[in-house]
């Protein structure tokens, strides 16, 4: 596929891919907390701020807590609005991140994957995100430092959209893809602002009966997050859901547009299925672990093996019909989650994608394995040996243990 | 034929291991290759053991895991090689690159059975001489250049001038054109 512009061919890590994105993503208002857990994204964004690069307000808090709080704030009174975290900082936003959904404030946000402790560790994993799969956030994750990029500069769109208005996370793998310099390809500035645009605003009914941009507005007075009570806290969260359905849609559309523009895609911006269409056994993952399961897929495909992958990109919302389309004819899946839930046999990918495939009459064999904790590195060896207990469990017609764990001393 | 060159880079915190990987996998930007450089991730304490790696290929690189099999492994200090097995999974068509005085005959006796090419270069000095101090990253990119042909003087040149400013970019790159010289194998 070929760009409709002239790009320019950067080395960045995929923090500073975050901040460059964001750079030209014309936002208004970057509210964060600046000490660990915190990422180079916003110590490069302030940066920018410093040199005038950007007419941007950055605001330093004193918590994720109070960062996110900001955030909101500003993004209820109209600005497009960008912050960004990780690991224990998430974790301490976790209130906010609800109120946030609750607002429909359309926030983003960008997440170096981390660890959470005890035991101390900041290391990549996906348990940070994965705590919040249930804070109504989007989440999209990339799999390499370019599609950081893309996936910020689309991220504001969809979480902008009318149909939408839900914040968004971006998530990396941390180390691997935030602390990993890798080849990527930016837009001009003046292409991004031109697609990122102004933000839109639906009208809604103000408390002197006149209509008006839904954001705080001292010339026309609303309410947003109001007091609900049983009478009415059940419809906003039934809407909520209906903003993630619009989502699925809302990304794909967004997604293409893009792709026009820059020349790249990431399958359907939901799923990105990679020599799944005959494939017998197959990978299921998350983030840039996948880009190591293309590599073993190639080396299996020259021997012979009928070996697939199925990156989930958008893991909220679930594109669930995709995900049961994508893999009901293979004969057996194997699901990575690169955290726990703990008690709940298997990772939150895995119970996902079981539920997806549920209502396949072909129901392929599932099993689960839990990966990378605490920035545990996993090899190419490694996913090759995921792939032969794949093909013993097609032989066997039976899975023996459904949950695993890849390079962990037992 | 394997398509992605991978070097392994071993310093001690705050020697600049990670620093001259960048600097590698930047040079080869210039020249439209695909990259990758990360430190090892662990603790970064100044003086200690650390390791950065390196990937260049013609196509895009889409492993996301450490370095197991390097086709080149360099080591800033030489100290290290007493700690740290730095060989651990050179191929034997490898190179090891190492910061000595030494000839590389002479180093080659600590690694008897080993069949990977050995390069000296007396990093250390050629620092000292030009920087007045024993910084020793940019000489041993200089000769990892020479040793591997992964990238050119030129395409390095323009990197350290990116990477640093006025006389501090012009004295590392003579640090790397004297060390890219000196550079010896065996």
């Amino acid at each position: 596929m070929k760009s409709a512009v002239e790009q320019k061919i950067l080395a960045l890590n995929g923090d500073e891919a975050v901040a460059y994105a964001v750079k030209q993503s014309d936002v208004d208002v970057v509210a964060a907390y600046p000490i660990t857990p915190q990422t180079i994204i916003v110590e490069r964004f302030s940066e920018y701020v410093a040199n005038g690069e950007v007419e941007t307000a950055f605001v330093c808090t004193e918590s994720e807590h109070s960062a996110l709080t900001a955030c909101l704030a500003a993004s209820l009174a109209g600005a497009r609005t960008f912050t960004a975290s990780a690991s224990a900082g998430l974790a301490l936003m976790h209130e906010i991140l609800f109120v946030t959904s609750g607002c429909r404030a359309p926030v983003v946000m960008a997440i170096a994957n981390r660890a959470l402790s005890a035991p101390i560790n900041i290391h990549g994993d996906q348990s940070d995100t994965m705590a919040q799969r249930d804070s109504g956030w989007i989440q999209i994750y990339a799999e390499n430092a370019q599609e950081v990029y893309d996936s910020i500069i689309q991220a504001f769109r969809i979480a902008e959209h009318p149909d939408v208005l839900l914040p968004t996370i971006v998530g990396l793998d941390g180390f691997t893809l935030s602390h990993s310099v890798e080849n990527v390809n930016a837009l001009p500035d003046e292409e991004v602002k031109k697609f990122v645009g102004t933000r839109r605003f639906p009208n809604a009914l103000t408390h002197e009966g006149k209509t008006a941009p839904l954001k705080l507005d001292p010339d026309y007075p609303m309410t947003l997050g109001p007091l609900a009570f049983p009478n009415y806290y059940f419809e906003f969260k039934r809407q909520q859901e209906e903003a993630m359905k619009n989502a699925l849609s809302v990304i794909k559309q967004v997604h293409d547009e893009y792709a026009r523009i820059s020349g790249r895609r990431y399958g359907d911006g939901l799923l990105e299925p990679y020599k799944l269409e005959d494939a017998e056994i197959a990978i299921v993952c998350v983030g840039s672990t996948a880009g190591t399961v293309k590599t073993v897929i190639d080396d299996l495909r020259t021997e012979g093996v009928k070996a697939g992958l199925l990156r989930i990109r958008t893991f909220r919302p679930l594109p669930v019909q995709g995900i049961r389309e994508a893999l009901e004819h293979v004969k057996a899946v194997a699901v990575m989650d690169r955290s726990m839930s703990f008690g709940g046999q298997g990772g939150a990918v895995f119970h996902e994608v079981r539920h997806a495939l549920y209502d396949s009459s072909k129901h392929p064999l599932t099993v689960n394995y839990i990966y990378g904790l605490g920035g545990r590195d996993t090899s190419p060896s490694q996913i090759r040996e995921i792939y032969t207990d794949l093909q013993e469990i097609v032989k066997k017609n039976r899975v023996e243990e459904p949950v695993k764990y890849v390079g962990l001393r037992e | 034929m394997k398509k992605i060159l991978e070097v392994r880079w071993h310093g001690r915190g705050g020697q600049g291991a990670w620093t001259a990987s960048e600097l590698l996998a930047r040079a080869a930007v210039h020249e439209e290759k695909y990259i990758q450089s990360f430190p090892e991730f662990g603790p970064e304490r100044m003086g200690a053991p650390v390791a950065a790696f390196t990937r260049i290929s013609n196509e895009p690189i889409r492993l996301h895991c450490a370095v197991y099999n390097p086709d080149v492994v360099v080591v800033l200090d030489p100290t290290l090689l007493k700690t740290v097995p730095v060989t651990e999974g050179l191929s034997e068509s490898g190179k090891l690159i190492i910061n000595s005085k030494e000839d590389p005959a002479e180093v080659r006796k600590a690694f008897k059975e080993a069949k990977f090419e050995i390069w000296t270069v007396p990093a250390t000095e050629v620092a000292i001489k030009i920087l007045g101090m024993p910084i020793t990253s940019t000489a041993m990119l200089g000769a990892v250049a020479r040793a591997t042909g992964a990238v050119s003087l030129e395409s390095i040149q323009k990197t350290v001038k990116e990477r640093f400013k006025g006389d501090v970019a012009d004295k590392n790159f003579a640090v790397i054109k004297e060390a890219y010289e000196e550079a010896r194998s065996g």
